[in-house]
């Protein structure tokens, strides 16, 4: 299948693609070799998704060829696609969560006779796919019984259950642990080995630097350099990706941290739900930023959903000195807590409504008049302050907010919680999905509102994030605070072996 | 002339054309096909009887917008309808004056309305299954106080809302305007209505965003029953008495209507104006082709059409602009 290693097999050469007026992408030049891993970085609305779009079938190119393996390539569809030999591994989940992890990989090309699935060559032809990659899953569970990152493993295991030439993952690693996404390194690993080119889209720079063989940049729907991984460094493909030097990611810090004689205005005290997470204490100040630190599945996410009323935890939250009980998320707004969700897409916007609707989606009665009308003149005033304020970029304030691009969602959902000016600002991954730019301003965002005496507590997956911008940190593990440690100087390796639960 | 072409593009481009652009063309086709081939069809006096025909469906359309917005659906408002008739004509026949009756009436379908979201919110049962057992409760419970026979309403002001006129207009008609105003005021400038649309756009957002979904789904469940009992004032007070079948398939006109208005059975987006022009064209429909003769059977399969075409036709000019 293979003529000669790393020949190039996938040759894209000046394509663009228009929708009417709007240029997607302007030229893109990539040439993908066999038994390399390719990566493409760009910011969100780069033309990554749009070129992705266009191997698959899903969009036909304006201008410009396509050749794999020295043939013309011009899928009308993902299924021509993958018959062509190039297979898809989506970031969003594809996967029906009424069905097995078996009937999911081998969708579409069931073992059958007449019609029939035979059940048993399913299970067995899915058990020899999955251990071939070295997954933990058992073929017939349930896929909405497995865990997101489980989930995402499936998924690949789908996009792999036929032979390709190229295989395409799309933040493959978004929802996955470090353990986890070590699975899937070494599934890449394989697919070199057997001549697959891989082509691999993701905005974690460090997995990038490790996996890589050639990294090509795109920015603003045009190709600007394709390099190999050891002739270049992350800062130097920040600067390419953003056409601009970023000397440091991490902002410094406004004011002085706050000194450790300052009250706290949040303190947890041994709280515990069953089965979610045991003895958490915790505390923040005003004005500092707490990073809540620990792998998938160490109760972190819970512990967050606790503090904003979710649940029935034992043990006591004080606010300002004074233990409060709370029973709803509407009580804990009332207390001044604000929750930015880690989905914004499912917990924090509704999609087809306004930016400005989203905007005040919280905020609401605050701005409202009197008797439970509304003041529309208000609440545009209000909703241009925080357009302008955290530089979301929007065609208007009446522009659907499921049109925007991630970064820009994400603003909006940490404009509807400032809204509320709140006193405790809680972020759960607040730069998932978002692109370099994006999560350069909402760093500033959130050094801003300390600096005016907020206090902040960050759950992030991405270590390096939480060790740039916390003052302090606490690591979880298996359901329980590991350590409570000062992030001043902290070592990510540290904090690794306490996540890990290395370090007793 | 370059006036008129810059009017015309005005209109193309104002937010209001795009919205119901579908919806009025559609009305206006039908009244050009009925007034053709029935030159009665547009005399005033029917315009009047169009807006009477269609005030109970239209009253009950009100109700189940709130619902559908939501992302759920209220299949019980016929019964409720009829329940409500029975009500006023149990509460007369005890001696009940004209105020308490009216009172007693609305009540009933508060509680009914309240027991629809009450049994979904707190259950979490599908508000189409709760309403469908719920469709056939209230249903069976009409015909409890008299045996399944009907019962006569002779309180004149009660009877008076279906035949006098106030103003020029029959007073049915101002009710259903004033209702169309208020619901319209509700869904559009209040907090209450922002937050059905927040909750029908996106629950668990909304649950995020501190808008406690339960309360509001159970409340809006009460205006439903609240407006199905109007409907069933209005009717009874047309029919003169409480039928154990009356209001039988409003439901369905209510739900017709609501989408031909364009709310979308997803929730999260409709609007009150939508709704009555929906009800006017199932008005329309009912009245012309009465009008004609058109046997039953055939007005049903013409109906059927007539909503498949709107509906297709909104779906169409909303996915081009998207």
């Amino acid at each position: 299948m293979i003529a000669s290693p790393n020949a190039p097999v996938l040759e894209i050469k000046d394509v663009a693609k228009t929708f009417g007026p709007v240029t997607a992408l302007k030229r893109m030049n990539l040439s993908v070799r066999s038994g390399r891993v390719h990566t493409l970085l760009g910011e969100n609305g780069a033309g990554k998704s749009t070129l992705m779009k266009i191997l698959v079938g899903l969009f036909q190119p304006t201008s410009g060829s396509i050749t794999l393996r020295g043939k013309p390539y011009a899928p009308k569809n993902p299924i021509e696609a993958k018959a062509l030999g190039l297979s898809i591994v989506f970031q969003e989940l594809s996967l029906c969560r009424n069905l097995s992890v078996a009937e999911n990989i081998l969708a579409t090309h069931e073992p059958n006779s007449f019609g029939f699935i035979k059940e048993r060559d399913l299970n067995a032809q899915a058990a020899q796919i999955v251990s071939e990659l070295g997954l933990p899953v058992n073929v017939r569970t349930k896929v909405g019984d497995l865990s997101i990152a489980q989930r995402q493993l499936v998924e690949i295991a789908k996009g792999l259950s036929r032979p390709a030439d190229v295989v395409i993952l799309d933040e493959p690693t978004s929802s996955l642990s470090d353990s986890e996404a070590e699975i899937l390194f070494t599934i890449i690993d394989r697919l070199k080995a057997k001549g697959t080119a891989i082509i691999y889209i993701s905005h974690r720079m460090e997995e990038i630097m490790r996996i890589s063989d050639d990294i090509t940049v795109i920015r603003d729907g045009s190709f600007v350099a394709t390099t190999e991984k050891q002739n270049t460094s992350i800062e130097g493909l920040i600067a390419l990706m953003v056409g601009r030097e970023m000397k440091d990611i991490y902002p410094p810090r406004l004011v002085e941290r706050p000194s450790s004689a300052i009250a706290p205005v949040l303190a947890v005290e041994n709280l515990s739900e069953a089965g979610r997470f045991e003895n958490v204490s915790l505390d923040v100040r005003p004005g500092e930023v707490v990073g809540l630190f620990g792998l998938i599945g160490s109760g972190r996410s819970d512990v967050m959903k606790a503090l904003f009323g979710f649940g029935q935890p034992t043990g006591t939250i004080r606010l300002n000195g004074n233990p409060v009980h709370l029973r709803s998320p509407a009580d804990a707004i009332r207390h001044g807590i604000a929750f930015v969700t880690e989905n914004r897409k499912e917990e924090g916007l509704v999609l087809q409504h306004s930016v400005e609707r989203n905007i005040n989606m919280v905020a609401l009665g605050q701005l409202a008049g009197q008797f439970g009308f509304t003041r529309p003149a208000r609440e545009r005033a209000a909703a241009k302050t925080e357009i302008l304020r955290l530089a979301i970029k929007t065609a208007s304030m009446e522009t659907p907010a499921g049109s925007l691009s991630g970064g820009n969602q994400q603003k909006i959902v940490i404009a509807k919680w400032l809204q509320t000016r709140p006193k405790i600002l809680i972020l759960d991954e607040p730069t998932r999905g978002v692109d370099v730019g994006a999560k350069f301003e909402i760093y500033r965002i959130i050094r801003e509102l300390a600096a005016a005496g907020t206090a902040i507590l960050m759950v992030s997956s991405e270590l390096p994030e939480v060790l740039g911008l916390s003052d302090r940190l606490v690591i979880m593990h298996n359901k329980r605070v590991a350590k409570m440690l000062d992030a001043q100087g902290l070592s990510p390796e540290t904090v690794m072996t306490y996540a890990a639960g290395i370090h007793q | 002339m370059t006036n008129s072409t810059e009017t015309k593009q005005a209109l193309l481009a104002s937010p209001l054309i795009r919205q119901y652009g579908g919806i009025v063309i559609s009305l206006i086709i039908l009244c050009l096909v009925f007034s053709t081939i029935s030159p009665r069809f547009l005399a005033f006096n029917n315009f009047m009887n169009i807006m009477q025909q269609v005030a109970v469906i239209a009253v009950a359309a009100y109700g189940m917008t709130y619902v559908i917005l939501l992302g759920d659906i209220d299949l019980s408002v016929g019964s409720i309808i009829a329940v409500a008739g029975m009500v006023a004509a149990q509460a007369f026949s005890m001696g009940f004056g004209f105020v308490p009756t009216v009172f007693i009436t609305l009540a009933a379908g508060a509680i009914m309305g309240g027991l629809n979201g009450v049994l979904s919110a707190k259950l979490m049962l599908p508000s189409f299954i709760v309403t469908v057992a719920t469709m056939g409760i209230y249903r069976g419970a009409v015909s409890l106080p008299t045996n399944g026979a009907p019962a006569s309403i002779d309180n004149e002001t009660w009877l008076a809302i279906g035949s006098e006129s106030w103003l020029g207009l029959p007073i049915i008609i101002w009710i259903v305007i004033a209702l169309f105003a208020i619901n319209h005021i509700v869904l559009s400038r209040t907090i209450f209505g922002r937050r059905a649309y927040l909750a029908g756009g996106n629950r668990e957002a909304a649950i995020y965003s501190g808008i406690r979904v339960d309360r509001l789904k159970i409340i809006i469940f009460m205006i439903s029953g609240v407006m199905a009992a109007i409907s069933g004032i209005l009717l009874s007070s047309r029919l003169s008495s409480a039928q154990t079948n009356a209001g039988m398939g409003y439901e369905l006109d209510a739900i017709a209507a609501v989408v031909l208005g364009g709310t979308s059975l997803a929730g999260g987006v409709g609007t009150m104006v939508g709704t009555i022009l929906g009800a006017l064209i199932i008005g329309v429909i009912n009245n012309g082709m009465n009008m004609l003769a058109v046997p039953y059977f055939y007005q049903l399969i013409f109906k059927g059409i007539v909503i498949l075409f709107a509906v297709w036709l909104d779906v169409r000019s909303k996915s081009m602009r998207a």
